[in-house]
């Protein structure tokens, strides 16, 4: 066995950290989140020159990566620096199925940071249950409504989820279209979201698509993308955790009361050590999802819903404590710690929520 | 021992019912249900609606123009109002500096104040906190020279809550640097309106404004406005943070919370049935409500007690602890049982705008308010201060 990152891993985070380090600041960050759609171009692009949208896919499919290992890495370089942009979204979780759809062209375009997507799945009943579709479509022409929908109105071309047969909470018999933002017939109410970026509810009117993969064949695709994009998701809180915490650590050693500084109070040392704890716990969780996403698809899921769920539970006790311990301070907008426990805890929203991962692994390994 | 409401508690809640549905507007409960920011009319014009009955001062003695409820009494009301969604009384000049003036002030400072309190004629805020002094309060550096009839104030308070309404703040300042911390400090009524203050918002983490820093140049403050005696202030102070921490177990709060999670999820579908037959969420809400149970009794213990025998002290720092954990927990709940729904920033949307919320639960910002009150856990003395204070006054040290 072995811990140690690749040489070219090492050179990545090396020099991703550099970037982002530089890049997202609070600044860019206001930027993002006073912007109409929730994100800018400039960081985007600059992150596709980098190569970094080409490291979510494998060769064959125009990447030069797209591994679990890949993926937690710059996913964790994001959360580190408190990035807010829709790399998650628009080029990880829908890059993935058009790339296991065979739509190469347009993942080249996404590889090249020209084409920003949306994928419209979830609905406003479905919660996180991935086989829950009630959208038709019939013919190509697709009616429904689509639930917080993330990066809607910056995206060029939506994937929405549709069934074709079956019934609405059946795997078989979803399938899933390009709709163009502009059809006739789609409204996205577009709204921020508390932890940054922008997202929408989008109504499908007898709206026309154009069927990606084969027709009812969908659900294989939603799961291995929301797979890859789960363990993204656990990364990206594993490095907001971590910023969180040092922060934390920085403001107990530095601020005084009582003439001393707080650090010093064993009832905050000791929680400060329970971080540190739960620390290594979440990374060993995150390693282990992304280690194991190359095996059988059992494992691979196991240790998915292991991660998300000691990630949710973890990610709770590092964004309390963290605003607890600093006490008003990170009560305010301005303090960078407020922004990352924001993060931390909407993380528990996406792709399942904590006791939804423990179900699921309950189901898995007590079967 | 009886656990019961006797005849009369439940005429006295038959009462507060029927006030409140009389009196409290739909528009107004749908605003507090949603967590809808307050606007300053909002909150005096239900001080003025209490006032007009009698009840906008339960605590104060009725020489003063209090109610003088009794424990249970209180209770009723307050879980009653919480309920029925009604804004809740804004503490500063009633529930915090009136006790102050009604033992410490002098007599025409209790004439002059006291009315204006109840009347809504002066808006009052706490200056305590600064930058440098939080917990260790003692340690406050703002500043009061006299010079002839005026102190002369410098320096800055900060967290001041709804200071951007305020006409009037209470402040603790330093009067003399040379002794014990404790021993230099006094507690001085400042108008907002003097030359030389200057407020600026905060903002808080879930975008909303409702504490300021506020700076004090120069500024100017008749004698008359010290209360007590110079240096003398922190005994003062100490006397108003007891007070602070009376309803503080909020258990009315987190009756109405419980309830609002129950009601979310019973409509929330997981896994083709309601969230609420969820084993894993059933077991969330279950192990909170059997807390809030007991933490509705202790509380009713504990009031009960020290209206026969003054303030609670040690107990009241019990109730905060274990008061805001079960409020917190609460809050937690509703962003969960909303599922994706919680990520929406939907605070702006309920103040005005005529966009349909999002959110089909009608549950209004859950999570803008899970992060909101992760305030109640550090103001008006943290939980780690609050146990502190159970420590040493059990064990000694
Ligand atoms: C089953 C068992 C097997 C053991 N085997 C061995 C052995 O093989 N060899 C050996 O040398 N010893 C052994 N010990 C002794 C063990 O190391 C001591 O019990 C231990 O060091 C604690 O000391 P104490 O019991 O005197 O408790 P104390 O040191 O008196 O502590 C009492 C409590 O106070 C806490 N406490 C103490 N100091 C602090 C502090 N500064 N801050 C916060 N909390 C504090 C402790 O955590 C504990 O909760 C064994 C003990 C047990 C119970
Ligand atoms: C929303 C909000 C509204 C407020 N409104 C007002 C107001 O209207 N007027 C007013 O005067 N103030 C107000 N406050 C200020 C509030 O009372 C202070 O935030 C509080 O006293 C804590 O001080 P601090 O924020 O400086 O934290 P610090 O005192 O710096 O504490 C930081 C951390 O250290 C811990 N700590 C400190 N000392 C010890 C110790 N001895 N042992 C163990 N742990 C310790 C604290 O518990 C906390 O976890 C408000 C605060 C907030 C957040």
């Amino acid at each position: 066995m072995n811990f140690d990152l690749t040489d070219e891993h090492q050179m990545l985070q090396d020099s991703l950290r550099r970037f982002l380090k530089y890049s997202c600041n609070s600044e860019t960050r206001n930027e993002v989140l006073n912007s109409e759609t929730g994100i800018t171009s400039d960081l985007w692009h600059a992150m596709a020159e980098m190569g970094v949208i080409g490291a979510f896919f494998t060769e064959e499919q125009g990447g030069f990566g797209g591994t679990g290992a890949d993926i937690a890495l710059i996913f964790e370089e994001l959360g580190r620096a408190n990035g807010v942009s829709p790399f998650l979204d628009s080029a990880l979780l829908s890059g993935r199925i058009l790339a296991a759809a065979g739509e190469l062209d347009r993942v080249a375009d996404l590889i090249g940071g020209d084409l920003q997507l949306a994928l419209a799945h979830g609905e406003p009943t479905s919660r996180y249950d991935l086989n829950y579709v009630r959208t038709t479509a019939v013919n190509g022409t697709l009616n429904g409504r689509k639930a917080v929908v993330m990066n809607a109105l910056a995206s060029d071309v939506l994937i929405v989820s549709a069934r074709t047969s079956g019934e609405v909470s059946d795997e078989d018999g979803i399938s899933l279209y390009f709709v163009e933002k502009n059809a006739a017939g789609l409204t996205i109410q577009d709204y921020a979201l508390i932890a940054g970026g922008h997202a929408g509810e989008v109504t499908l009117d007898n709206v026309e698509g154009s069927l990606i993969g084969e027709e009812g064949k969908g659900f294989a695709l939603l799961k291995d993308a929301y797979a890859i994009a789960t363990v993204a998701q656990c990364a990206e809180t594993l490095g907001a955790m971590t910023t969180a915490t040092e922060l934390t650590q920085e403001y107990l050693v530095t601020r005084q009361q009582f003439g001393r500084p707080i650090a010093t109070f064993q009832a905050l040392a000791h929680r400060m050590a329970d971080m540190l704890i739960e620390m290594e716990q979440a990374r060993s969780a995150v390693i282990r999802a992304a280690g194991y996403f190359e095996s059988d698809e059992r494992t691979r899921d196991i240790n998915i819903h292991a991660a998300k769920n000691l990630m949710g539970r973890a990610g709770r006790l590092i964004s309390e404590e963290s605003i607890q311990m600093h006490g008003g301070i990170a009560m305010t907008q301005e303090y960078e710690l407020a922004h990352i426990a924001k993060r931390i805890t909407m993380a528990d929203h996406r792709f399942g929520d904590t006791d939804y991962h423990l179900e699921r692994f309950i189901a898995l390994t007590q079967s | 021992m009886d656990l019961n409401y006797s005849k009369d508690d439940l005429a006295f809640r038959d009462e507060v019912r029927a006030f409140l549905s009389e009196k409290l507007t739909k528009e107004l409960s749908e605003k507090v249900r949603l967590g809808g920011d307050l606007t300053k009319d909002d909150m005096e014009g239900w001080h003025a609606i209490l006032n007009a009955q009698g009840w906008l001062a339960p605590n104060w003695p009725k020489e003063y123009g209090g109610a003088e409820w009794n424990a249970v009494q209180r209770h009723i009301f307050d879980d009653e109002c919480a309920s029925a969604h009604a804004p809740r009384v804004v503490p500063f000049g009633l529930s915090m500096l009136a006790p102050v003036l009604q033992k410490f002030g002098n007599q025409q400072q209790k004439d002059h104040w006291l009315p204006r309190i109840l009347s809504g004629e002066d808006w009052w805020c706490q200056g305590y906190s600064e930058p440098g002094a939080g917990s260790d309060l003692a340690s406050l550096k703002t500043k009061a020279l006299r010079e002839g009839d005026h102190y002369v104030v410098n320096g800055q308070k900060t967290w001041t809550t709804f200071g951007q309404h305020a006409n009037m703040i209470f402040c603790l300042v330093r009067t003399d640097s040379t002794v014990k911390q404790q021993a230099g400090i006094s507690f001085l009524l400042i108008d907002m309106n003097t030359p030389g203050i200057e407020v600026r918002p905060i903002i808080l983490l879930d975008g909303s404004a409702e504490v300021n820093e506020v700076w004090f140049t120069d500024v100017k403050v008749p004698v008359e406005n010290l209360v007590g005696e110079e240096n003398s202030g922190w005994t003062y102070a100490k006397y108003l943070l007891t007070h602070e921490r009376t309803n503080i177990a909020g258990v009315g709060f987190s009756t109405a919370g419980l309830a609002a999670v129950k009601r979310i999820a019973k409509a929330e579908i997981c896994g083709g049935k309601p969230l609420i037959r969820n084993p894993l969420f059933a077991a969330r809400v279950a192990q909170v409500e059997i807390d809030l149970m007991a933490m509705s009794t202790t509380n009713l213990r504990i009031v009960s007690q020290a209206a026969a025998g003054g303030a609670p002290g040690v107990e009241a720092s019990m109730l905060k602890v274990k008061g805001t954990i079960i409020r917190q927990e609460i809050n937690d709940l509703a962003r969960r049982a909303v599922g994706p729904y919680a990520m929406p920033f939907v605070s702006e949307a309920v103040e005005g705008s005529n966009e349909p919320l999002p959110d089909p639960h009608d549950a209004g910002p859950v999570a803008a308010q899970y992060f909101n009150n992760r305030k109640i856990s550090i103001f008006g003395g943290s939980n780690e201060i609050q146990r502190g204070i159970i420590a040493k006054v059990k064990m000694g040290g």
